[in-house]
């Protein structure tokens, strides 16, 4: 099936050339693919209300059809080619990368993307799910906004009814984002219950899905949650790696060195990383929020510092206190602030196949505004956590060294933090 | 299952046999912790006639839970309610003579360990435990590790279960099976939901366990209603409404009270 799909959109041109059913990660090109539960070894699974099984069900299903689907495959294509703006560049930074012990820094330009952040992929994927689902309405939760703008920007485009749940928290931290969703078309609930962010907002978005199920696809932001959203998310965010490892190969001739991303949820880093997993000499670096330090304990260092729980329906680190209830985690960059993290990170961090490391919010925001100066471009926070892993591990690795970098938003969300953090 | 009362536990033994008098089972639910004096409230339920009593451990993130349970559980976690602290105030009290049966997310069972966290209970006078968002297929090992600590692990069914599932969920299901009135999280509601009734006789066809219908009863007229089809119901929103309201014991005691005349009545109907 795999190879027959292959040698048709070979052929095809027009349609299908960015991806095929063996980019989605489905077409069945890895073993590592979660089993038939959603377990990546002991990652991940489905702790939900029996309520939500049968929908999940149907989504995996759904999915499973879809992935080896032609027409699916061309209509993703389609949409990410001539709506999102892909293929997106790889930039060469070396201002930038003199920083970095003159090893070869190269960007993926997610931030050139439709929306300005790599979440418009899986957001099309999913939305192009929900029509095949039968499904009128979508739901997402949201931190800074961005995968919320991302959602209804989607809706709007395939004329899907758009509900989004934003802790109250961050409407007001946020509000550009409020009025860019409401703009777009979409319904923005505050959500004013526990500690009124991002964890609170995926809460409240679980109680309206099971509640209106029938109707409602959960579109959700990233490679955590039940199965299948791990597995879904990442093989809608897997273009990103698929196309760069292709552009590195073709620029330098050969595979980078090393592959860095900053990791909230995880999908940007799952992204870039997936592409690569086969090429073992090839090293995956993941930058988690270190926000004021891990001394203090205000940081999001799920990975670094958590503990094996089970938070939003999927067992994986999270953070949590001696108790056992989910402690409120701390960044600087709204989308990296996120007491939890992907079970496919979970199993790749224990396995040792990719490496997490933390980043002080000060070290983001000096590669933040490293990046401006030296090469004219604006990363959004979360990106310039990457950055900052970057510029420490060309240090280690030497000149010799190609480090690609998932530049993953743009920083214009960013410009309130940054006129308060810089004085500007 | 040829005969399931060999295998049976404690809480499917008390239950079952007080169904077989005819009698229509009431479970009300408490957070643990929401008071200074909290077990005071389980010694009213039980004099107010209930039948099992379920205990709330309060977690972070109450996924199906409704604003008003998931009121309950900040503020009991704000007074610094804990899975130990709760189970040191059962232990800490007389028996009460209903069984109790524990609730809460998995987060916190995981976290302490299965073995642990069971014999925890098992220590403190508990017989059942429901954790609603450990599925069917998630339960099993937990199923086994707390049925040899003497604790019945209780799974839920939905109105959405398909069939062929709903009879694996009531083969597996320890205590009784909790049949989830609706599509939805916790709380009052207006009306016994209409799926209430479908979802009932489709446990029936497959099990003779106790069947305890929950979410969303909050009235005698909705338990009336409920017992045509069920066992029993579980009611928690509208205790803990009350609770977060002031009332004491004595309160929740005559708010019980007419809720069990109402079961008892519904149970003296021919049927």
């Amino acid at each position: 099936m795999t190879d027959s799909v292959h040698r048709e959109e070979r052929t095809t041109g027009a349609e299908g050339v960015l991806i095929t059913s063996a980019d989605l990660a489905g077409g069945g090109v890895r073993g590592d693919d979660p089993d038939i539960r959603g377990k990546f070894g002991v990652f991940g699974g489905r702790y939900v209300p029996e309520a939500l099984i049968p929908a999940l069900d149907e989504v995996a299903a759904e999915y499973e059809k879809a992935k080896t689907d032609l027409g699916f495959i061309r209509e993703f294509d389609h949409l990410l080619r001539t709506y999102a703006g892909r293929p997106t560049t790889i930039t060469e930074v070396p201002r930038f990368a003199e920083q970095a012990g003159g090893a070869r820094l190269l960007l993926k330009r997610e931030d050139l993307t439709h929306t300005g952040a790599h979440k418009i992929n899986n957001v099309l994927g999913q939305a192009l799910l929900t029509k095949r689902l039968g499904k009128t309405r979508v739901i997402a939760e949201t931190g800074a906004g961005q995968h919320g703008v991302a959602t209804a920007t989607a809706a709007a485009l395939m004329g899907l009814e758009c509900v989004i749940y934003m802790g109250a928290v961050d409407c007001e931290r946020q509000a550009l984002n409020v009025a860019r969703m409401k703009l777009l078309g979409a319904t923005v609930v505050p959500v004013t219950n526990g500690s009124q962010t991002l964890k609170d907002a995926i809460n409240e978005a679980f109680r309206d899905w099971v509640t209106n199920v029938d109707r409602t696809h959960y579109l959700f932001g990233t490679v955590a949650g039940p199965h299948p959203f791990p597995e879904i998310v990442r093989d809608f965010a897997r273009i990103i790696g698929v196309e760069a490892r292709r552009q590195v190969l073709e620029l330098t001739g050969r595979l980078p060195d090393a592959v860095a991303a900053a990791v909230g949820g995880g999908s940007n880093a799952i992204g870039i990383f997936h592409a690569f997993l086969d090429d073992e000499n090839v090293q995956l670096h993941g930058y988690e929020a270190g926000g004021r330090g891990a001394e203090n304990g205000e940081h999001a260092l799920t990975l670094t510092k958590g503990s094996i729980g089970v938070l939003h329906g999927s067992r994986t680190y999270v953070l949590q206190d001696e108790e056992g209830q989910t402690i409120e985690s701390h960044s600087i960059s709204a989308g990296l602030d996120y007491p939890g993290v992907g079970p496919e990170h979970a199993w790749l961090k224990d396995s040792g196949r990719a490496v997490y490391h933390g980043v002080t919010d000060a070290e983001a925001m000096e590669a933040f505004s490293l990046l401006a100066r030296t090469e004219g471009i604006i990363p959004a926070i979360e990106s310039s956590h990457a950055l900052a892993g970057a510029l420490k591990l060309g240090r280690e690795l030497g000149p010799e060294a190609t480090i690609l970098v998932n530049l993953s938003g743009r920083g214009d969300k960013d410009m309130g933090t940054a006129m308060k953090y810089f004085n500007l | 299952m040829t005969n399931p009362t060999l295998a049976a536990g404690a809480v499917e033994r008390h239950l079952r046999a007080r169904r077989d008098t005819g009698r229509g089972l009431l479970m009300p639910y408490v957070t643990g912790g929401i008071t200074p004096g909290w077990t005071d409230y389980l010694r009213a339920f039980a004099a107010a006639g209930a039948d099992a009593i379920e205990v709330g451990l309060p977690f972070s993130d109450p996924t199906l839970d409704g604003v008003t349970i998931q009121q309950a559980g900040e503020t009991a976690l704000a007074r610094g309610a804990s899975t130990r602290r709760i189970l040191a105030d059962l232990s800490g009290m007389p028996d009460v003579g209903v069984p109790l049966v524990a609730s809460t997310y998995y987060n916190l069972v995981l976290h302490d360990g299965h073995e642990a966290f069971c014999a925890a209970l098992r220590r403190a006078g508990v017989g059942g435990l429901i954790v609603p968002d450990l599925p069917v297929h998630e339960a099993d090992e937990l199923t086994d590790v707390a049925a040899d600590a003497g604790i019945e692990l209780v799974l839920l069914a939905s109105p959405a279960t398909p069939q062929p599932r709903l009879a694996e969920i009531s083969c597996r299901s320890r205590g009784f099976v909790y049949a989830v009135s609706l599509m939805g999280t916790t709380g009052e509601r207006a009306a016994l939901a209409v799926s209430a009734a479908e979802l009932t006789e489709r446990i029936r066809r497959v099990t003779d366990q106790p069947v305890l219908l929950g979410f969303g009863i909050s009235t005698p007229d909705q338990a009336r209603e409920a017992r045509r089809h069920a066992d029993g119901v579980v009611v928690g929103a509208a205790v803990m409404r009350r609770v977060l309201d002031g009332a004491g014991p004595d309160d929740l005691r005559a708010f019980l009270a007419t809720l069990r005349q109402a079961l008892d009545q519904e149970c003296d109907r021919p049927r």
